[in-house]
């Protein structure tokens, strides 16, 4: 990119997403099924909106690509469903 | 319409013609008296624009950003202190590219106190990136704002401009000034059309973190803003005169400088008197003339080039002075012409007049060829009888 | 009914890939506040964390206009777009001006003022992390008595207490405010509407953990904010027509130690110090219930 191609006025429209915030992670969440009764506090809590949840009913997943690791769902589950595993190097 | 109008009135003429659609006021000497004129106006309902009072002069300066922001055509208007402590929303409005227009009432700053004119106050946002014009009468003072909104809004410009009329020589005197029709003014401004705006149906962020990655372009966007911007405003100039059928000759106006010995160059409403002074000198055999700059901002440099080139002697007056080597527009003078043979004069600072026995002092000591910095008005100085 | 309600409403207004720390409690509280407002929001953000989370150019992470300005002029800038917004009969689009304590406490405390006083339709809202976070924990006047920041070291030379930005701000006559916590969604989401509902301006109070700043594992950012309103140290209340209500009990309180001992900033503590400041919260507290 050079001069020329930036806009007029500094205008940022470009979704954050193209950004992977996943490497910064040193310890990722892994979620028991058996356990999740789906309260989706972890939805809910996430600051980095990785938390997916598909439909009304799914269990949640997590996107890796952007999660960073806070933990913040593991602390909120309401069932002690989500355990944080430390990442491989 | 004829009206016998101050600097100020013409000033809130323009913004009322212009149509600004957000005002935001803080008031300061001598700038005042337009931010009290645009309130009755608006109360009056003859102006229709949202008025914003507000709690300092650095908060005018924010609000009408985020005014322009959403696409409203903005005015304001300060001096001094005032302009001093906008400093750093100056700067944010010309990296928004937020053209709001703004006249200066240009007066010292202090301490200690002083509320009279000078041009310390305009001269030190000179690196601000402000499109910079300086007025000699009320006419030019009302015609230029209009003139910079029309540059100022250009999509290939985008950029603040500020006004200068010197405080209370022309911001507080009353002169015979022609206020144009509210028909003829439309067919020669458009509204204001940014190519970008804040908009909830298509959200953007305006302002956002740049990294030394892009810093530099989006700061050469900006120069290369300022160097299209010459050309636009010889051109609004040229449209100006064809519905209005005034002209300024911008950037620099020269009056008898074809063949003169010696020439002043200044700024402002003392460009007046030196003209009147030069036409003396002339009946006394004295070969003068003076280049008036008008556009400070882009700084002329070519047309300076040009006309100290092709005189004997120049000498350049400055009111107000930068802590350095001579006066701001001397400096920036002798680095256009890239000469060292030039004259620096420093006179009418913090009100005091520069009557005409002072300019003839300066005329005389530029066909002198004397260099170096002269505070020409100074008691006890090298000019002091 | 389904069985799997969500505790929010679904759709997001905020993109993943941001700038904010693991564990921030600005973006869960951004997150929030934008499912409650809605896409008719146009926000503005002074210097701060606020202005690095939402990305570097050409990025952005949220979904609704933002408007970047200098350190000490939300207030100001709110002023400038309501009447913009105004000029051009879009009075429907609700004005956010976002910004941290020290943007609202310290620097940004007059320009404030002033949209307070012009009765600038408009949502301020301060989060507060309790120190200048951005340049990387300085205190602030919203920095609580004893903790510790960069230029508090060892925390016992700040002895003051946090400014009280609410009472300033009532008494400079805002017509809503509310103190809000994310750790309690279900209210704060209905004070943002409500407050979304009145013209004119309104101010709120966010408590943001900052996990880097207070020094706290970051998976405890939600059960530090808790802990924050069930041990008193940040009531949840509404004001409103000159009146103030709790919306969470103050009366059944967790000891203060719970919250402070999570947190690195109150590590030097004594238990004597500790006990010093429960009395000074019980007191404090009494004195708000009456007020009531």
């Amino acid at each position: 990119m050079n001069y020329r191609d930036l806009p007029s006025m500094p205008v940022a429209a470009q979704s954050t997403e193209s950004i992977t915030t996943g490497d910064w992670r040193t310890i990722r969440p892994v979620l028991n099924k058996d356990l999740c009764d789906r309260c989706y506090h972890c939805w809910a809590f996430c600051p980095d909106v990785s938390v997916i949840v598909e439909e009304e009913g799914s269990f949640p997943k997590v996107d890796l690509n952007h999660c960073k690791g806070c933990g913040i769902c593991s602390t909120e589950c309401s069932k002690q469903a989500i355990t944080m595993v430390r990442e491989d190097l | 319409m004829i009206e016998a109008s101050t600097g100020n009135y013409a000033a809130a003429q323009a913004a009322r013609l212009a149509k600004a659609d957000v005002v935001a006021v803080y008031p300061i000497t001598p700038q005042t008296t337009i931010s009290e004129y645009v309130a009755s106006m608006v109360q009056k309902g003859e102006m229709n624009a949202e008025f914003l009072l507000m709690e300092s002069e650095h908060s005018a300066m924010s609000a009408l950003i985020g005014a322009s922001t959403i696409g409203a055509r903005t005015f304001t208007a300060t001096s001094s202190h005032g302009l001093a402590l906008m400093h750093e929303m100056l700067m944010w409005a010309v990296g928004a590219r937020t053209p709001i227009v703004m006249p200066v009432a240009a007066r010292a700053i202090g301490g200690p106190w002083n509320i009279w004119g000078d041009h310390q106050d305009a001269i030190s946002e000179r690196d601000t990136g402000w499109l910079q014009f300086f007025c000699e009468n009320n006419q030019e003072v009302l015609d230029t704002i209009l003139m910079a909104y029309r540059v100022a809004e250009d999509r290939n410009v985008m950029l603040p401009a500020m006004v200068v009329e010197d405080g209370f020589v022309l911001s507080h005197t009353v002169e015979r000034i022609d206020i144009p029709d509210q028909e003829e003014v439309d067919a020669y401004l458009p509204k204001y059309s940014p190519e970008f705006f804040a908009d909830t149906e298509n959200p953007m962020r305006f302002g956002g973190l740049v990294t030394p990655d892009l810093w530099t372009e989006f700061r050469y966007r900006i120069a290369e803003s300022h160097e299209i911007s010459r050309e636009k405003l010889k051109a609004a100039e040229k449209d100006f005169e064809k519905v209005f059928g005034r002209s300024y000759g911008s950037p620099v106006e020269t009056y008898r400088c074809e063949d003169a010995d010696a020439v002043l160059i200044a700024a402002g409403a003392v460009a007046g008197t030196a003209k009147e002074v030069a036409d003396q000198l002339r009946m006394q055999g004295k070969k003068v003339g003076v280049a008036r700059i008008r556009v400070f901002r882009p700084f002329p440099s070519e047309e300076i080039r040009k006309l100290v080139s092709s005189v004997p002697s120049v000498g350049v007056l400055d009111k107000s002075y930068t802590f350095g080597d001579g006066g701001a527009m001397f400096n920036e003078v002798r680095s256009a012409a890239g000469t060292l043979e030039i004259g620096s004069y420093i006179a009418g600072l913090g009100g005091r007049d520069v009557p005409p026995k002072v300019l003839i002092k300066i005329f005389n000591n530029i066909l002198e060829k004397n260099r170096g910095t002269v505070w020409a008005d100074l008691k006890g100085g090298d000019f002091d009888d | 009914m389904t069985d799997f309600q969500f505790p929010l409403p679904k759709e997001e207004y905020m993109y993943p890939g941001h700038s904010a720390c693991p564990g921030c409690g600005e973006p869960i509280s951004m997150r929030m506040l934008l499912k409650a407002l809605g896409p008719d929001t146009i926000m503005n953000v002074p210097a701060g964390c606020c202005a690095v989370i939402p990305g570097v150019w050409p990025t952005y992470s949220l979904k609704i206009p933002l408007i970047d300005h200098a350190f000490e002029c939300t207030g100001a800038v709110s002023s400038g777009i309501r009447a913009a917004l105004d000029h051009f009969g879009k009075e429907d689009v609700t004005v956010v001006g976002w910004a941290g304590d020290g943007g609202t406490a310290d620097i940004g405390l007059q320009s404030l003022s002033g949209a307070v006083d012009r009765g600038t339709d408009m949502l301020y809202i301060m989060y507060d992390n309790e120190a200048y976070m951005n340049t990387g924990n300085q205190c602030s006047s919203a920095t609580p008595c004893g903790a510790n920041t960069t230029t508090t070291p060892g925390g016992k030379s700040h002895q003051r207490t946090k400014k009280d930005v609410m009472k300033m701000m009532i008494a400079n006559g805002i017509v809503y405010g509310a103190s809000l916590n994310p750790a309690f969604p279900e209210d704060f989401m209905e004070k943002v509407v409500t407050a979304k509902g009145i013209r004119g301006p309104k101010f709120l109070h966010i408590l943001s953990p900052c996990p880097s700043g207070w020094k706290f594992d970051p998976r405890n950012t939600i059960k530090i904010a808790r802990l924050a309103t069930e041990t008193g140290v940040f009531p949840l209340y509404e004001y409103r027509n000159g009146e103030t209500i709790f919306t969470k009990d103050l009366k059944n309180r967790k000891p203060l130690e719970e919250y402070l001992r999570l947190q690195g900033r109150f590590k030097h503590l004594s238990q004597a110090d500790v006990e010093g400041m429960q009395r000074v919260l019980d007191e404090s507290i009494q004195k708000l219930l009456k007020e009531e």
